[in-house]
């Protein structure tokens, strides 16, 4: 088993390294052709830099290890049809109301898994930073999870009724549109990234075979063109969670505002 | 006193980790009633996965936060604009060519596109390549007009928007087994390394020029690089089948 593990571990990490090559070559040539300056805290950054990639070469087999074997079984038992239907027969048509429980996993799968997105982590980070802390680190993590969540589980209702696609999408962009137009303007930028920033490394391989999962089992349903999407949904309703979340919250202050505008007039 | 400190951060990775192991346990026990097969193997996985995440964050703040805001801030002292939109292209380029996930989708949308008797199967490599540089070069190009954007100021609302208009006219004449793929490739081609450098190079750039708020125009370029795929697959898919 070690043995295995070793032989698994220089795989991912020979992975991870290949994924920074680029980057280290891209930077490297412009800092010795373009800028020609040297680069302070050197050392700082490789050290850095090298903790980076080793941290998620060894996130990566954990996952491999750990989660993704067992979140892919689970995605296949639970949108099997004998366990739907029970031992009885499985009709031709799906029944949407027999898949409450793949709706619950895919909600609470795509909140979990997105509390534990490493670039999610980032960029809540530095949204902290750059708003001097007015936006909360873990304020920031959870709104999104819940809007993948949403996302995951309207998703997964998609693929049991077999509804196209694009409309719901249609329908998350007028949404988006019209909350764009009057949420406040800091928030608009972060909440649109917060959509791209949700489907890395843990999402996407677990919501994927979940998603191709249903659509292999449904019945009436094609793989090839009801199995997509779910990651559409979890980039979209994160941008909707977050424009939400700062608008309730720049309503209450108002409302607040408000009341203590009243008091001292009485 | 650093033992204190690793803890705490161990702490933390553990916090991250806590919603998926309450998840996958609830399912496990409660719904499907079934026992954990190879706790062992499971439980020696979530460490690493604890320990995983404790490193990685600890190298954000020590090497990719600081790297891409120094080598924002290097870029625009240097007051070429070219120079600039040169590293932006080729980073959004460089580190989406050879991304897994995209190779993994590419090679999934030409199958399909093959079995659908959309192209022939001879030419389902060439596809897939053809594929994978057109969401490269779109990942690239939205990086380009992302810095763009927080050099001029654009507001970022009017260019997303007209983006969605985009998308939702392409969908509406695009082959529909093209659909779902282009939707789902605006999500995957945003990686866990590109992410943290894509994020410091927009607020370092917003710092860095004068009049730009870093909150208001330093965050956007992941949106870009999730958008434009979109567009470019159905595009190609557009381009190719007819």
């Amino acid at each position: 088993m070690f043995v295995e593990f070793i032989h698994d571990f220089s795989k991912i990490l020979l992975a991870t390294g290949r994924d920074v090559l680029p980057i280290l070559l891209l930077i490297t040539g412009f800092q010795l052709f373009v800028i020609r300056q040297p680069i302070p805290h050197l050392r700082r950054l490789l050290v850095g830099g090298v903790y980076v990639v080793i941290g998620l070469a060894l996130f990566l087999a954990g996952l491999e290890k750990a989660l993704f074997p067992l979140g892919k079984i689970m995605a296949t038992q639970l949108s099997d049809p004998t366990f739907i239907y029970g031992a009885g027969e499985i009709p031709l048509q799906a029944d949407w109301k027999a898949y409450g429980w793949v709706y619950l996993f895919g909600a609470m799968i795509g909140f979990a898994t997105t509390i534990a997105e490493p670039s999610l982590i980032a960029v809540a980070q530095k949204a902290n930073e750059v708003s001097a802390g007015a936006i909360s680190t873990w304020g920031l993590r959870i709104t999104v999870a819940i809007g993948v969540a949403f996302g995951i589980s309207l998703g997964t209702f998609r693929i049991v009724t077999g509804t196209p696609l694009y409309l719901y999408i249609l329908a998350g962009y007028l949404i988006v549109i019209a909350q764009t137009l009057m949420a406040p303007k800091g928030i608009i930028a972060l909440a649109y990234d917060s959509g791209g920033v949700t489907t890395s490394t843990v999402t996407v391989p677990l919501v994927a075979a979940l998603g191709l999962g249903l659509a292999a089992t449904v019945p009436g349903r094609n793989p090839a063109l009801d199995g997509f999407g779910l990651i559409a949904f979890a980039s979209l309703f994160p941008i909707i969670a977050v424009m939400g979340y700062a608008q309730l919250m720049h309503y209450l202050s108002q409302r607040r505002k408000k009341i203590m505008e009243n008091k001292n007039a009485l | 006193m650093i033992t204190s400190v690793i803890l705490k951060k161990l702490i933390n990775a553990l916090q991250d980790l806590l919603p998926i192991i309450v998840v996958i346990g609830f399912f496990q026990i409660v719904v499907l009633r079934q026992p954990l097969p190879q706790m062992g193997e499971v439980l020696f996985g979530a460490l690493l996965v604890v320990a995983g995440l404790t490193l990685f964050v600890q190298g954000l703040e020590m090497g990719l936060f600081p790297i891409g805001e120094a080598m924002a801030q290097a870029l625009a002292r240097k007051g070429s604009l070219t120079w600039l939109l040169l590293f932006a292209f080729a980073l959004g380029f460089s580190t989406t060519v050879a991304e897994p996930a995209l190779i993994a989708v590419a090679a999934e949308a030409a199958e399909i596109a093959s079995s659908g008797g959309l192209i022939h199967p001879d030419t389902q490599q060439q596809y897939a390549f053809g594929l994978r540089m057109s969401v490269a070069f779109s990942v690239g190009l939205a990086i380009l007009i992302g810095v763009m954007r927080i050099i001029r100021g654009w507001p970022i609302h009017y260019l997303i928007i007209s983006g969605y208009v985009i998308v939702m006219g392409m969908t509406t004449i695009a082959p529909e087994e093209i659909i779902g793929i282009a939707y789902d490739a605006g999500g995957v081609t945003t990686s866990t390394i590109t992410v943290p450098l894509v994020a410091a190079l927009g607020v370092g750039l917003a710092s860095t020029i004068r009049g730009r708020s870093p909150l208001v125009d330093g965050f956007g370029l992941i949106a870009f690089a999730s958008l434009l795929p979109m567009i470019f697959v159905m595009g190609y898919g557009l381009i190719i089948f007819n």
